[in-house]
C-alpha cells in the first residue's frame, strides 16, 4: 500500500472518517505519521477553542478579581484558585463523572460525557483561570500615569476600559499568555487518557502514539513522532502570538517593546 | 508495603454490615481492607513526592552544572537535557520513558546475563530477551514487582522535573551578581573553589521561587502516576468508586467515582494550599537581608 493510500484512509481517521479498523500489525513508518497526525486534529480542535472563549472568560475573571467590590472579587478568586490548585488530570475525571450523572437526569445533557464537549468544558475553565490570573497581574502593573491620563482626558468607565486599560493589559500580559497557550496545547493530551472514553477509536495524538507503542513494545517510534508534531504545533503558536506581540507593542520604541520567551512547559 | 487485612478488625459491630446504617455504616465502609489500601496509596503519593524531590533537584543541578561547564559536549549535553523538554507535551515524555527504561534496563541485562543469545531482540512486534535478564524475575514476588514500578516512577519523574529544576538553576546560577565571582577570581580561587564556595551558596535565594513552583507543578504531577501503572490514588478512587452489589461485596452503593474524585480534589487543593502558605513563609526568611527587592522592601516595612 503507497503512502498516498494511507493519508488518504487514514488522514481524517481522528474525525471517523475513511477505513474503520485502524492497522494491527506490519506498521509502516507512514501509518504512524498519518494517524499520529490524524489525531493532532483533536489537539488542535481542544486546544483552539478553549482558547478563543477562555480569552474572553478569562477577561472578565481577572477584573473581578481585581474588583473592590466583595460580590465580584469572591468568587473570581474562588474560581481561579480551585482550577490552578487542583491537577487537571483529576479535574478531567472529576467533571466525566459529574457529567455522567448529570446525563441520567435529561437526555438534553447526553453529550456533555463525549469529548467533544465535557473535555472542551474542562480546559476552557482551566485555561480560564490560569489566564485569569495572567491577566490580573497584567491589569495590576499598569503604570499608573496611563489611567491618569485617561482620566485627564475625560474618559471613563467603559471607555477607559477599552481604550487604555485592555489594550495595556494585554500588551503586558502577551509574553505569559504565549506561554499558556503553549502549555494548554499540550494539555489537550491528557483528554483520552482520562476518563473521556475514545468513540469508535477516534482519539487524539497520544491516543495513537500510545495505541501504537503498545502493539509494537517500541516507544522509540511514535513519541519522537508526537514530539516533532508538537513541536511544529509550538513554533506556530509562537510565531502567530509573537505577530499579535507586535502590533500591541507597535507604538513603543523598539527598544523597549517585550520580546517573548518561551520558559520551559509545566504540568497543570 | 501494603498489609492487606482480610476482613474487619477496628470495629467489633462492624460484623454484619446489612444492619447497620447512617454514620455507623459509613465508619465501618471507610475502613474495609480496599479503603485501607486507598490509604496506604496517598502515603505512597507522599512517599513518591519526598523521594522525586531531592532526586529531581540534584538531576537539576547536575544539568545546570554541565549547561554552564567550560568543556563543550559536557555543556552540549546539559543544554540538549534542558531544552528537550521544551516543545513537547510532559505526558508524552512519562509515557516514553516507563517503557524506555524499562527495555533499556532488560537490554543491558540481557548483554550482560545471556552472551551466547543468538537471536535477535526486536522480533516483529516483541521485545524478547533471555529469562534471566527479565526485570523484576518471573518467579519474584509481587512486591518486588511494584517496588520496581514505583522505582520506574520515580525515576521517571527525576529525569523530567530534573530538567525544569536544570532550568531554574541555571537561571539562579547566572543570577549571582558577577562582581561576587570577579572578587572570588581576584583572591586567587580557582573556578572550582569559586562555583562551590561562591555561587552555589548564593544561587538558592534567586531559585526559591522557581523551585517553589516547580514544587507545585511536582505536587499537581502526581496523579499522573496512575499512567506509569502504579497503583496509586486514581487507581483505587475509579476501582472503589464503582457501582458495587451484593454479589461482590457487603457495602453495596451505586456508582460513587463522583465522590471519591471530589475527595481527591479537595486533599490537593488542601494540599497545595498549605505548601503555598509554606514557601511564602520560607522566602520571607530567606530574603531577610538580601540585596533584592524583596528584601529592600522589608527593610523599610520595618
Amino acid at each position: 500500500m503507497s503512502c498516498i493510500q494511507t493519508i488518504q484512509d487514514y488522514g481524517l481517521r481522528a474525525l471517523g472518517i475513511g477505513e474503520r479498523l485502524l492497522p494491527r500489525e506490519d506498521f509502516t513508518l507512514c501509518e504512524q505519521f498519518t494517524l499520529i497526525g490524524s489525531g493532532m486534529i483533536w489537539n488542535v480542535y481542544f486546544g483552539l477553542t478553549a482558547l478563543v472563549f477562555g480569552f474572553f472568560f478569562a477577561t472578565a475573571l481577572a477584573l473581578g478579581k481585581a474588583s473592590p467590590r466583595k460580590i465580584l472579587r469572591k468568587p473570581s478568586e474562588w474560581f481561579i484558585f480551585v482550577f490552578r490548585g487542583s491537577p487537571l488530570f483529576i479535574q478531567f475525571f472529576f467533571a466525566y463523572f459529574l457529567f455522567l450523572s448529570l446525563k441520567s437526569q435529561s437526555i438534553y445533557l447526553d453529550s456533555l460525557t463525549s469529548a467533544w464537549l465535557g473535555a472542551l468544558i474542562v480546559l476552557f475553565f482551566n485555561t480560564s483561570a490560569y489566564s485569569a490570573e495572567i491577566f490580573y497581574g497584567a491589569l495590576q502593573s499598569i503604570p499608573k500615569g496611563e489611567v491618569e491620563a485617561a482620566d485627564a482626558y475625560g474618559l471613563s468607565g467603559w471607555k477607559r476600559f477599552k481604550r487604555v486599560v485592555w489594550p495595556t493589559m494585554l500588551r503586558l500580559a502577551w509574553p505569559a499568555y504565549t506561554n499558556e497557550a503553549i502549555f494548554l496545547f499540550h494539555a489537550t493530551t491528557l483528554v483520552y487518557i482520562s476518563g473521556f472514553p475514545a468513540f469508535q477509536q477516534r482519539g487524539d495524538s497520544l491516543y495513537y502514539a500510545s495505541y501504537f507503542a503498545a502493539k509494537t513494545f517500541n516507544p522509540f517510534i511514535p513519541y519522537p513522532i508526537l514530539a516533532g508534531y508538537f513541536i511544529l504545533l509550538t513554533l506556530i503558536v509562537i510565531s502567530a502570538y509573537g505577530l499579535v506581540n507586535r502590533r500591541l507593542n507597535r507604538h513603543l520604541p523598539a527598544d523597549r517593546r517585550q520580546k517573548i520567551r518561551l520558559r520551559p512547559n509545566l504540568i497543570r | 508495603m501494603r498489609p492487606p487485612p482480610k476482613s474487619h478488625t477496628i470495629y467489633s459491630y462492624c460484623a454484619d454490615p446489612s444492619q447497620i446504617e447512617g454514620l455507623k455504616w459509613l465508619s465501618c465502609y471507610l475502613t474495609t481492607g480496599k479503603h485501607i489500601n486507598l490509604y496506604w496509596s496517598v502515603l505512597t503519593v507522599l512517599a513518591l513526592l519526598a523521594i522525586t524531590a531531592p532526586a529531581a533537584l540534584a538531576f537539576g543541578f547536575g544539568g545546570a552544572t554541565a549547561a554552564r561547564s567550560r568543556i563543550a559536549p559536557l555543556r552540549w549535553i546539559g543544554k540538549t537535557y534542558i531544552a528537550i523538554v521544551r516543545g513537547v507535551p510532559d505526558i508524552a515524555f512519562f509515557l516514553f520513558f516507563v517503557i524506555a527504561l524499562d527495555q533499556g534496563i532488560e537490554y543491558l541485562r540481557h548483554q550482560a546475563l545471556c552472551p551466547d543469545w543468538d537471536q535477535p531482540i526486536r522480533q516483529g512486534n516483541d521485545f524478547l530477551v533471555c529469562q534471566a535478564a527479565k526485570m523484576p524475575l518471573g518467579n519474584a514476588p509481587q512486591w518486588i514487582h511494584e517496588v520496581y514500578g514505583f522505582g520506574l516512577a520515580v525515576v521517571t519523574f527525576a529525569i523530567v522535573f530534573g530538567a525544569f529544576a536544570a532550568n531554574v538553576l541555571f537561571g539562579a546560577m547566572r543570577a549571582v551578581p558577577h562582581a561576587q565571582i570577579e572578587t572570588a577570581e581576584a583572591y586567587g580561587m580557582s573556578p572550582r573553589q569559586t562555583f562551590w564556595r561562591v555561587v552555589v551558596p548564593q544561587m538558592w535565594v534567586y531559585a526559591l521561587p522557581g523551585l517553589g513552583n516547580l514544587w507545585m507543578v511536582l505536587i499537581k504531577a502526581t496523579p499522573l502516576l496512575f499512567l506509569l501503572g502504579v497503583e496509586d490514588i486514581v487507581y483505587w478512587a475509579r476501582e472503589l468508586g464503582g457501582t458495587k452489589t451484593t454479589r461482590f461485596t457487603d457495602y453495596p452503593h451505586p456508582d460513587w467515582r463522583i465522590w471519591y474524585f471530589l475527595a481527591l480534589l479537595i486533599f490537593y487543593l488542601v494540599f497545595t494550599y498549605v505548601s503555598e502558605k509554606v514557601l511564602d513563609l520560607l522566602m520571607q526568611r530567606l530574603t531577610r537581608g538580601q540585596a533584592t527587592t524583596g528584601g529592600e522592601a522589608q527593610r523599610k516595612a520595618t
